[in-house]
Formats: structure tokens, C-alpha cells, sequence
């Protein structure tokens, strides 16, 4: 694979897309994630048929497509927790910075260097506090200041530090739905990843506070790589700068969001979809 | 819009009937299950009460066991339930939450599960023969506390591990997912988050265990128990780990069918005593779990 330097005005667009008028077709970046014919099956059943794409650093790549089409799963493989599913055989590669994290051997720097937001909010049975120290402390972070400093980052991060600052000792699981939401996007912050996965992380928050995630999200794409799985397709158009099309296991389509949303995808599907014509 | 007015049709008035029917069934079955359970009960009580006082518990039997008290059985008995205790509960625990949060899911631990289950229909004289085969004549402990607390505590064993998998698996699995995505190992998983919220139902099982075990009589007689032993009345040491000791399920069995000129109530004292006895444990169990409970964070 060949790699050049990154260009400073080289924003978007990306293999395999096609550039834009005047874009110069062979810039390419270091990929962060590099997956090569990855095939997942539970027991008998394939969810993922041998796909094979690149996410490039410091972006937000979306992921769509209907359920079942394997999105979370893929999440799951990128972070090896798919490994506590005994039924699941991985094949292909997929490789985080150029390493491929199946011979990791180390899988809690893999699994730190991920951050992951599951669709369903997880409030730790802690308090805030302990929720958002969790991960740090299993890191081996000890000290008080430090910890301190790093919470409440985090939980501003996930505009729930107004909320719970002055409460930081109550139950996490006493929260509501959406700013236990907020507390696991603060969580998977808290081990200051290099990759953020959000798997729907928007079903349980209400509109305006997940503008303001939306927001947060574009300024954390300059520390990090952002892959956003999501339903909601206007969430997608509006937040990334490329998107793929998932659908039964297979890549529909990948492309920039430009071509991805225009009124001439290259597959007809990717069109009937984003316009809800799908069916 | 008025509200329609409750029309009583046939077939509402049937389904109705079928309602009051099922909840009669379920309520009589209930009461039905009560009964023996009050019956034998009272009837313990009605007899032996009589008997019952402080000293009947602190003195020890005397007159071929037609006078005195039952000391050295309560005291016996109490000594076994604690050092079977001391060495079911961490070991059954402790293989509960290996079997529970790490093995994985394959035929080696299919089989151990099996064998678990297993164990703990075993019937107690192959338990009794087992502890005195392998604890008095093996280890060469001899007939002992330890070599009887021993056969009651692989007796309790299986049972206080399937009671712990249960507590652990009463965890949501979405707690122990979300510590692994942030790379967590699963020590600190289970410390941080598994254990401190299944200590209750932990707890709870192995003091339900054991306290069931405590009235058990033929793998102790074969380890441990003997008809009569005199000892220190008042205090709480009188055994030690070697000696043999007496029993209340033991003692029970002797004035019932070993001892002639005992007074009437005196089988009932010992067996309410017994029940008694299993019941303060059950229900420290009950209390603690239900304080635990208030603390539960979810």
C-alpha cells in the first residue's frame, strides 16, 4: 500500500469515491482502520460476506443501512469484543494504525484506544464519578487530581457536566435514559481514544441535546477518528464526510457524502434509501 | 362522548367465571402446600415447648440422656454448620465465578456443569461413605468435627455454586459488556462491578446451604458424631477440631429410637430446638439480604 503525506486542504474525499471536479484523484492518507476481506459468521449464519474498506484518520465515517445488516457486529469485531460471543468466526484482517489487532496481544490497549457507545445507555451501577473513573483507574491512572481533571472534561465533552456537576456522587444508574446516554459517551472518552465508535448513540436523546453532541462531535474529529453507526440517514449526511452503506453484510456503496447523498449514487439502492424510497 | 357502560355478555360472564375458577385453584393449592408445614409446626411446638427453657439448652444430657439439657448436641451442631462453612463457601464460590465469568462455553465446561448438577442429587449415605472412606480413613482424621464438617461441605458445595452462578448471572450482561469496551480486564470487571452487586444473592444461597445441611444426620455419624459427650457447659470452645462431638439431627435420632424412660416431649424439644435453629439462620439470611437489597444501585 502506498502512502503519501497527509495534505492540509485534503479534507473529504477519499478513495474509492470519486473526486469532485478539480480534487486530485491520488492523494491518499494513511488509513486508521484498514479492514480486508472481513467475513464474520455466528455458528451457521454469515452476517459479514468479505468486506473491505478504509476509514481515514480524523474524520467521521458514517455507517448506515437497515437492521440486520450487520453494523453493530462490525463495531464489535473492530474492538475484539466480538471474541465474548463464543459462536463467532472471524475471518479477514483488519488493521488500527497499520497493525493487525487479531494478533494483538494486548487487546485492553486495542479495546482503549476504541472508544465504544453501545444504542442501549449503560449507566454503570456507580456514581458519575466512578462511571466516568472507571476506565481511567483500570489504566492504572491513581492520581486524584488527575482523574479529577479528566472527568470533568469528559463529561462536558458529552454536555452532561452542567447537569451532574453538582451531584457527581449520586447513582449513574439513576440518570435518565438520554444523560445516561451522555455518561456513556463520557465513559468511552474517559480512556481518550483514538477511534469513537458510536453505535446509535442518538435513539435514547432528545433533539436538541443531540445538536449538541452533533457539535461536540465535529470538534473531536480533529483528536480523532469518528465512526458513526446510525439510523437516522439526515444524521449521517449531516455529520460525515463519507458514509457506507450497509445492507445484509455487504457494502452497497462507500463514497464521500457529496456523492453519497447526491441525486446520482452509483448504485440506485444507496438513493432509494436515503430518500426512503427503499422497499 | 359518554364513556360505553360495562355490558355484562355471556361470554364476558364466562370469562369471568374462568378467572374467579383458575384464582380459587392457584389460591387452594397454596394452602395446601401451608398446611403440613403450620401442622407440623405447631405440633413441635405444642409438644415440646413445655421442655424449652435456658438451662434445657446450656446443660449438657445427663441420666442416659433422660434428664438434662442438649448442650453438647446444640453446640455440636453449631461447630460443624461453621467449619463446613469455612470450607464450602470460598471453594464453591469461588469455582462459581470461574465457571460463571470465565470458562468458556465448550464441552469440558458442559461436562463440569453436569457433574455439578450431579453432585448435588448424590444421596447423603454415598456422601457418608465417601467422607468416611476418604476424610477418617484416607487423611487419616478419624472420626472428627473436621472430618464430618469436611463430608458436609462437599455435600454443600455443588449446591452453594449453583446458587452463586445464579446470583452472578442475575447481573446484567450489559454491565460486564460496557467494562470490556473500555478495556477492562475481566478481574477488574468482576471486582469493580460483578461481585459487589451479587454479594447479596451470594450470601444468601450459601447461608440457605449450609443451614439445610445442619440437619443432616448419616454422613455425620459416619464422621464425627457420636450418641454422647460430655463438655464444658457455657463454653463456646469446648470442642476442638479432633474431637468427636454430638449432634442435634444425631441426638434427635438417639431419644427417638435408642433411649427408653425419656419423657414424652422431649423427642419434640430437641427436633423444635432443631428447627429453631435453621430458621434464625434462614431468616439472618433473609434480613441480610433484604438490607443488601436497599443498597442495590440499579
Amino acid at each position: 500500500m502506498t502512502t503519501t503525506l497527509e495534505l492540509p486542504s485534503a479534507s473529504s474525499a477519499r478513495i474509492p469515491a470519486p473526486q469532485p471536479a478539480g480534487g486530485a484523484s491520488s492523494v491518499s492518507v494513511r488509513p486508521k482502520i484498514s479492514v480486508e476481506h472481513l467475513r464474520l459468521r455466528y455458528g451457521g449464519k454469515e452476517v459479514l460476506h468479505g468486506i473491505s474498506f478504509d476509514i481515514a484518520p480524523n474524520q467521521i465515517f458514517a455507517i448506515i443501512g437497515p437492521a440486520q445488516s450487520g453494523k453493530t457486529s462490525l463495531l464489535r469485531c473492530i474492538n475484539r469484543t466480538i471474541e465474548f460471543n463464543p459462536d463467532a468466526r472471524l475471518s479477514g484482517e483488519i488493521r488500527v494504525d497499520d497493525e493487525d489487532i487479531q494478533r494483538m496481544r494486548n487487546v485492553y490497549e486495542l479495546r482503549r484506544k476504541v472508544g465504544m457507545v453501545a444504542p442501549l445507555p449503560v449507566g454503570l451501577p456507580l456514581t458519575i464519578y466512578e462511571n466516568v473513573a472507571f476506565a481511567p483507574r483500570a489504566a492504572g491512572v491513581r492520581r486524584k487530581s488527575e482523574l479529577d481533571r479528566l472527568i470533568e472534561k469528559c463529561l462536558r465533552q458529552a454536555a452532561l457536566w452542567d447537569e451532574v456537576k453538582d451531584r457527581l456522587d449520586s447513582l449513574g444508574t439513576k440518570l435518565s435514559g438520554g444523560q445516561q446516554q451522555r455518561l456513556t459517551i463520557a465513559r468511552a472518552l474517559s480512556h481518550q481514544p483514538e477511534i469513537l465508535c458510536l453505535d446509535e448513540f442518538s435513539i435514547a436523546i432528545d433533539p436538541v441535546t443531540t445538536m449538541r453532541i452533533e457539535d461536540v462531535l465535529k470538534e473531536l474529529q480533529r483528536d480523532m477518528t469518528i465512526i458513526l453507526v446510525t439510523n437516522l440517514v439526515q444524521q449521517a449526511r449531516r455529520l460525515a464526510s463519507q458514509t457506507m452503506f450497509l445492507w445484509n453484510g455487504d457494502i452497497v456503496e462507500l463514497g464521500a457524502n457529496e456523492v453519497m447523498f447526491s441525486d446520482t449514487p452509483k448504485d440506485r439502492r444507496t438513493y432509494d434509501y436515503v430518500n426512503g424510497i427503499f422497499g | 362522548m359518554p364513556a360505553p357502560r360495562f355490558v355484562e355478555t355471556p361470554t364476558v360472564r364466562r370469562r369471568l367465571g374462568r378467572e374467579r375458577l383458575a384464582r380459587m385453584l392457584f389460591g387452594v393449592m397454596v394452602s395446601l402446600m401451608l398446611l403440613p408445614l403450620l401442622i407440623i409446626v405447631s405440633y413441635l411446638i405444642y409438644k415440646g415447648a413445655p421442655l424449652i427453657s435456658w438451662e434445657f439448652l446450656t446443660t449438657n444430657p445427663l441420666k442416659g440422656m433422660t434428664q438434662g439439657g442438649i448442650w453438647s448436641a446444640l453446640l455440636g451442631t453449631l461447630w460443624l454448620v461453621v467449619v463446613s462453612l469455612a470450607f464450602s463457601a470460598p471453594i464453591g464460590v469461588l469455582a462459581a465465578v470461574y465457571l460463571n465469568e470465565y470458562a468458556r462455553d465448550n464441552w469440558f465446561t458442559r461436562i463440569v456443569n453436569l457433574a455439578v448438577l450431579n453432585l448435588a442429587g448424590v444421596p447423603s449415605i454415598v456422601h457418608a461413605l465417601f467422607g468416611l472412606g476418604a476424610f477418617v480413613l484416607f487423611f487419616e482424621m478419624g472420626r472428627s468435627i473436621l472430618a464430618a464438617a469436611m463430608t458436609l461441605a462437599v455435600m454443600t458445595m455443588p449446591v452453594v455454586i449453583t446458587s452463586t452462578r445464579e446470583a452472578l448471572a442475575a447481573v446484567p450482561m450489559s454491565f460486564r459488556e460496557a467494562c470490556w469496551n473500555v478495556g477492562a480486564t475481566r478481574w477488574q470487571t468482576i471486582r469493580r462491578i460483578v461481585l459487589p452487586n451479587s454479594i447479596s444473592g451470594i450470601l444468601t444461597g450459601v447461608i440457605l446451604e449450609v443451614s439445610r445441611k445442619a440437619g443432616e444426620t448419616v454422613p455425620i455419624m459416619f464422621t464425627g458424631a457420636v450418641f454422647y459427650r460430655k463438655i464444658a457447659e457455657g463454653d463456646l470452645f469446648a470442642y476442638s477440631l479432633n474431637d468427636q462431638c454430638m449432634a442435634l439431627s444425631m441426638h434427635l435420632y438417639t431419644v427417638t429410637t435408642q433411649v427408653t424412660g425419656a419423657p414424652e416431649g422431649l423427642p419434640f424439644a430437641v427436633a423444635t430446638v432443631l428447627v429453631g435453629c435453621i430458621l434464625l439462620l434462614n431468616s439472618t439470611a433473609i434480613g441480610f439480604r433484604a438490607w443488601l437489597r436497599s443498597r442495590k444501585k440499579w
